[in-house]
């Protein structure tokens, strides 16, 4: 697709905030980030159940963290004047995004899924914490970068304004978002203060967060109540619950056992800049428990299919998840030592 | 996750995009590749369609044996609940609660059918007949 007001670069990412984030800064002039770098700056790596809060009819869990915080927490860390804007007004809204697009200054848009034209029907929840790039507009229709999507897409007016302006939990009321224009690139020192920030706050989120539902510790809270589910919520329920557990974590937008690989990813690239060798080694310890995720999730798959239906397959199931609970622990713990030792 | 162990499964979003993972060689050094979807995550989204078509068919049967307004059936339809139809429309949702019985749903004036209506993105006839073709 010939864009008319910018050379924007699309980018194909695995989590669609990291993607913004990576893309947009790449395309102001901070060209050393990576879709890794910022997942870890930003601290993207979370987990928590939320006990009392139900999604669809089942478990509220979430693999990541608030939407919005990578982006916010990446520019802070790198000295990034950020903007950010909600509106009441839909004719303000599009007319503010048209100016920055006549302009040449592709900017970010937080959408709901539900209208998305472009995405395939079954993925269509009312799941409003969606993020993608407006890079351009061409009559009534906008180029859109979408870091699930391969390529370019477009939206007509009308269809923008419907997904910007979604209704229900996070709706994004129209907002938008985008860095400074022409930044300067970051220095390794930046980066390396930035890293080192990140992989702090993701250890205090995972290993000391309040009560027993989030972090490390409410892995294991979701494996012991699954053992419950069974005779709980009888077999149909218990099944929607796993069935669930399972989109939360592998789903677009959420995909939290791929989010261990990004992390795995992220530690890796932030040797150049902490030269801590130990880092390898936490590397794999996360993209071990990366697999134990998707392992269980086969096991879950067993039980949603109907293949397997006893107690003891959900107590295997359970088990599995306190078993990656102690394994994160560990990762944590070990990350956390390292980091403290760093100057 | 090896680059070789991607699954290449058919999945709904492989129909139009591959998805992007991240991958590590047998050194344990990280790269990305691509999947066409993943059976386990597959299934898992069926099993939610299967609820929500469930949900449809049984604010059908309501409907259908008048215990409930057509609202209910386009309500599970578009996948929505009473907070996210509250949100749309701007109703409180005790009146949509209103709006969901048989008698309260005879009482909405033209301008709120209309409104259902176009949420629904249905005509108002069809709003208040919902399974006229179907029968």
């Amino acid at each position: 697709m010939e864009l008319q007001t910018s050379n924007f670069k699309h980018l194909q990412a695995a989590h669609c905030e990291n993607g913004v984030t990576t893309a947009l800064l790449g395309h102001y002039g901070v060209h050393k980030l990576t879709e890794p770098l910022a997942f870890g700056i930003g601290s993207g790596l979370f987990y928590i159940q939320l006990p009392f809060m139900k999604v669809n009819g089942g478990p509220a869990i979430s693999f990541r963290t608030m939407p919005g915080l990578i982006f916010k927490r990446t520019c802070k860390s790198l000295g990034i004047p950020v903007t950010r804007k909600k509106y009441s007004s839909r004719q303000k809204a599009m007319a503010d995004l048209d100016e920055r697009l006549a302009a040449g200054r592709p900017t970010a848009c937080q959408v709901g899924v539900f209208y998305l034209t472009y995405f395939p029907k079954e993925y269509r929840f009312h799941f409003n914490a969606h993020n993608l790039i407006v890079v351009d507009k061409q009559d009534d229709n906008y180029v859109i970068s979408d870091p699930i999507m391969e390529g370019l897409v477009t939206m007509n007016s009308y269809e923008l304004e419907r997904v910007r302006f979604a209704k229900g939990a996070f709706a994004p009321r129209g907002q938008l978002y985008y860095p400074g224009d022409n930044l300067t690139e970051a220095t390794d020192e930046q980066l390396r203060r930035a890293i080192i920030t990140g992989i702090k706050r993701n250890c205090r989120d995972m290993l000391h967060i309040p009560g027993s539902f989030g972090g490390v510790s409410g892995i294991a809270y979701t494996g012991r109540q699954i053992k419950k589910w069974k005779t709980k919520l009888g077999d149909e329920k218990a099944r929607s619950y796993l069935a669930q557990l399972v989109r939360m974590q592998e789903e677009i937008g959420t995909g939290g056992g791929g989010f261990r690989f990004i992390y795995g990813a992220f530690l890796q690239q932030a040797h150049p800049y902490l030269k801590n060798d130990e880092l390898f080694d936490i590397s794999k310890q996360f993209t071990a428990t990366g697999d134990k995720w998707r392992d269980a999730a086969i096991q879950a798959s067993g039980i949603y299919k109907g293949r397997l239906n006893t107690q003891a397959d959900y107590d295997n199931m359970g088990d599995r998840l306190i078993e990656i609970s102690a394994l994160e622990k560990q990762a944590f713990q070990q990350l956390k030592a390292l980091i403290g030792k760093v100057k | 996750m090896k680059k070789e162990e991607i699954p290449q499964d058919n999945g709904a979003l492989g129909k139009i995009a591959k998805e992007l993972t991240y991958v590590v060689d047998e050194n344990g050094n990280y790269s990305t590749g691509q999947s066409t979807g993943w059976e386990v995550k597959t299934e898992a989204l069926n099993v939610a369609w299967q609820d929500v078509e469930a949900k449809i068919e049984a604010a059908k049967q309501k409907v259908l044996s008048g215990a409930a307004s057509p609202i209910l059936y386009f309500m599970e339809k578009k996948i929505m609940d009473l907070n996210i139809l509250a949100s749309y429309t701007g109703y409180w949702k005790w009146t949509i609660k209103k709006h969901l019985t048989p008698t309260g749903f005879q009482k909405l004036p033209e301008n709120k059918l209309k409104k259902y209506a176009a949420l629904f993105e249905v005509s108002v006839e069809e709003l208040k007949n919902p399974f006229k073709q179907s029968e």
